[in-house]
């Protein structure tokens, strides 16, 4: 007999749709999700974009750093160890 | 300690050099973690100047506190926690906000985040966006995402810290971490990506469109 896959709503998967991206969904639960996924575009879309979100913030370096932070930075940490030193 | 040209120190060397008196290598012990602990500091405080002051504030603590770093966490790990907590107290000092980015543990997290249909074609802009603009806009709405929200999705999406490592920095569950970056990554893709939810990808920075027609 063939497992039956409990169907849940499109609240609980947006619920889940975070931690589905990171693989982090317990099997029963992924299958759930799958199975609602594969009917339901919306769900689909939000999982398109959040997945591409995701992507985009961590292939980026979106800060960049002041110019001169570095410079700054070494000289305030050399001159407090010439300060200990003394 | 003479080092032949060319090999370099590991971490714990490095540290335990620094720790014997040659502080004049902290330095190079942290410059890796430079970028990451300005994005924290950045993350609470949503001021350049601010950030930078504390991250400066945030590695002479850290290289106060040296000798006391055991290795029970990474290092990464320690240094970001001073960072937060650095950052923290600034933000107590200005006074405002204050409520809002210490309730980490408050436990009063919002009901479930309705994610927009953003199957609208006609709000896609005509041309796509440049990265200039992307850049803008991910700044504008980290602005916009309350604190508990934007130092969770700083943490794991741009510092790329994983959910324990999260959990340990800012001190609370793994479930809240999990539960706070769902929320701020819905509202993320909401700003980016009128339109385009199937269609984003990192290539679209090339200028490249992507139309799903």
């Amino acid at each position: 007999m063939e497992p039956v896959i409990v169907e849940i709503s499109c609240v609980e998967v947006w619920r889940e749709i975070s931690n589905y991206v990171d693989d982090d969904v317990e099997r029963d639960l992924r299958a759930r999700i799958e199975l609602h996924l594969r009917n339901c575009g919306h769900c689909r879309a939000v999982l398109d974009g959040t997945r591409n979100t995701v992507r985009l913030l961590t292939d980026g370096e979106w800060y960049p750093l002041p110019s001169g932070f570095s410079e700054r930075l070494f000289l305030r940490l050399s001159s407090e160890c010439r300060k200990n030193e003394s | 300690m003479t080092r032949n040209a060319g090999e370099s120190l590991t971490q714990d060397e490095l540290i335990r050099e620094i720790c014997q008196g040659q502080t004049e290598l902290f330095y190079e012990l942290i410059r890796p973690f430079e970028r990451t602990v300005f994005s924290v500091a950045y993350s609470v405080l949503n001021d350049v100047a601010e950030a930078e002051d504390v991250t400066q504030e945030a590695f002479l603590k850290a290289l106060k506190g040296l000798p006391s770093f055991r290795g029970e966490s990474k290092f990464r790990t320690w240094l970001i926690q001073i960072t937060l907590n650095e950052a923290r107290l600034r933000l107590r000092r200005r006074g405002a906000h204050a409520h809002e980015s210490l309730d980490e543990s408050s436990g009063t997290e919002e009901g479930d985040y309705i994610p927009r249909d953003l199957a609208d074609w006609r709000e896609i802009p005509s041309e796509a966006l440049a990265r200039k603009e992307l850049q803008e806009r991910i700044e504008q709405t980290l602005l916009s995402l309350k604190p508990i929200h934007r130092e969770v999705l700083i943490l794991r999406d741009m510092e790329r810290f994983n959910t324990e490592e999260t959990s340990q920095i800012l001190g609370i569950s793994k479930d809240l971490v999990k539960t706070r970056l769902l929320r701020a990554r819905l509202q993320m893709r909401e700003a980016l990506a009128p339109g385009y939810d199937g269609n984003w990808t990192a290539e679209m920075m090339g200028n490249r469109r992507v139309r799903p027609w």
